[in-house]
């Protein structure tokens, strides 16, 4: 039922036929859901809370794994295999495929350290190496100018938009290949929301993105594909002007003219 | 009508809540003004002085606190890691299932009357203490180890609830960036907790070194400071509970006066310094 774009570019990921149900649910919360993920390029998840788009979202990176009992089945290829099976290091899954939150997570430590963390965690103890990939993953997040004169202070005393943009940069320092953003401007003033969705355009360069929002006009602003989902199915997935402009279901239409949400 | 009530409620309630300041008031005053007598007679020698000998009528604390510090020292070098172990665990490894049981349990243990920790440790630990390490087994050695099991579940209770704090956003953060279980909780967990697991500690503290019952039964009552741990020994709330029945001369009783000031004075700034400085609330991320 659902329109889907074939997408003739290079894939980063591909869904297919892709369920998953929470713990202890009867029903799944993402019901037979096949798409591709161009590489190299944004695709935003829209549509009304609870339709399943971050639960998709927690899917790409395992995780659920952290929580007992979630069930996945069919599959979502990275890099030729299929990520959903048990013998998938979960830890390198991790750090090829980044996450940025609803809120920015600052670690309790410096903001050097919250950025060298993810390079640590690899094993890289050399100090030099370390500050170099730091400054270059804090300058890839547009905060370099603002903090290069307090690296050694604690993180959370930036302001709200700054510790975004320091996940950010923390995720980019491990130099993962997809990022996944989870509605990552929700906690932030219009002007920093400005500047993070700045920043992902920008990072379109050198990772795949996907990202997840609940607000309609950033989708529009910043992908180049947009999937509408709906009580957990995939109802439209297209290039992000059709979706706005000329969206295929009568379904992704309602829901961006706002009447239902 | 109305107004009248409230007045009258508030009025109540603020007067017995001014009643408890008025109380410890009291207790301080009740004890110092005891103390008088043996202040006045060694005062500054009181707390240096290592002979205790009431048929010479000479008072000198040092045992006594010499006891208090290494038995609480000895309880708190077997219980922090403990306590940090069993924290971890239910925090962040035990399944759900096991969570509630262990949890209650734990929170079972620190309810026991410490009069049975005592009774316990006498009968079972003492002969243990004294096959493996030598001595008469009722010694500054198992007051440490009774010590320590009777802090440990309030230690490991409050720890986990210091851990359980930490937003699960920031946890799954580090997860996200490629971390490990191990990483997580020694590089997030720990760190964001800091405040409130060393609150706890401080709070097991001040209960180890204040506690009487358990310790009077496997210390003995001995004022004389020993390296050798395995020796009996003395502490300020054992020579307190021991002795002042048979407390005949007026210094004597004065003398222990002093002691249940010294060490009302130590337990109150040790959970000064815990309530105020590292329990406050934290920041909410």
């Amino acid at each position: 039922m659902a329109t889907i774009i074939e997408i003739n570019k290079e894939k980063a990921l591909e869904v297919k036929n892709f369920e998953f149900t929470y713990a202890g649910a009867d029903t799944p919360s993402v019901k037979k859901l096949s798409m591709p993920v161009a590489k190299h390029n944004i695709t935003a998840l829209i549509g009304p809370s609870g339709c399943g788009k971050t639960t998709l979202l927690r899917s790409f990176n395992r995780m659920h794994d952290l929580y007992p009992n979630n069930k996945y089945s069919g599959e979502i290829i990275f890099k030729d295999r299929n990520i959903l099976t048990s013998k998938e290091d979960l830890i390198k899954l991790r750090i090829q495929i980044g996450m940025i939150f609803q809120k920015p997570t600052a670690f309790p430590m410096s903001i050097f350290d919250n950025v060298a963390y993810g390079l640590k965690l690899q094993g890289i103890k050399n100090r030099t190496e370390l500050s170099t990939r730091v400054e270059k993953a804090l300058k890839d997040a547009a905060i370099w100018n603002e903090v290069k004169d307090r690296l050694k202070h604690d993180a959370n005393g930036l302001s709200g938009g700054q510790q975004q943009r320091l996940c950010i940069a923390r995720a980019v320092a491990v130099e993962p290949e997809v990022l996944l953003f989870d509605e990552p401007t929700s906690a932030l003033d219009p002007i920093s929301t400005a500047g993070i969705e700045e920043l992902i355009v920008e990072l379109r360069e050198r990772v795949s993105i996907i990202i997840v929002t609940h607000n309609m006009q950033q989708a529009a602003r910043v992908s180049d594909y947009t999937g509408f989902m709906y009580l957990g199915e995939l109802v439209e997935l297209g290039r992000t002007e059709e979706i706005f402009v000329t969206p295929k279901e009568r379904l992704t239409e309602e829901y961006i003219t706002g009447k239902f949400g | 009508m109305n107004i009248f009530i409230d007045k009258f409620f508030a009025n109540t309630t603020r007067f017995i809540a001014f009643g408890i300041l008025l109380l410890v008031a009291w207790i301080f005053t009740v004890l110092f003004e005891h103390s008088l007598e043996s202040i006045k007679a060694f005062g500054f020698l009181f707390i240096t002085e290592d002979k205790w000998a009431p048929n010479l009528e000479k008072f000198g604390a040092l045992p006594a606190i010499y006891g208090s510090v290494i038995s609480t020292f000895l309880a708190m070098i077997l219980a922090v890691p403990l306590a940090i172990g069993v924290a971890i665990f239910l925090s962040e490894i035990a399944h759900a299932k096991l969570k509630a049981p262990v949890g209650v349990s734990i929170e079972l243990l620190a309810a026991i009357p410490s009069v049975v920790y005592g009774m316990w440790g006498l009968f079972y630990f003492v002969p243990i203490i004294r096959d493996i390490f030598g001595g008469v087994g009722i010694s500054m050695l198992s007051a440490g180890i009774v010590l320590s099991v009777m802090i440990l579940p309030f230690m490991a209770a409050i720890t986990r609830d210091a851990m359980n704090t930490t937003p699960d956003i920031l946890k799954e953060s580090a997860y996200a960036l490629g971390g490990t279980k191990w990483d997580v909780v020694k590089d997030i967990i720990i760190p964001y907790a800091k405040a409130g697991i060393i609150g706890s500690f401080i709070l097991a503290l001040g209960r180890a070194i204040g506690e009487t019952m358990a310790v009077t039964f496997v210390m003995g009552n001995v004022h004389k400071i020993s390296i050798d741990l395995t020796q009996p020994a003395t502490s300020i709330p054992v020579t307190l509970a021991n002795e002042f029945a048979e407390a005949d001369s007026a210094l004597y009783y004065s003398s222990l006066f002093e002691l249940s000031l010294l060490l009302l004075v130590v337990s109150f700034t040790i959970i000064s310094v815990a309530k105020f400085y590292f329990l406050r609330r934290k920041r909410v991320i």
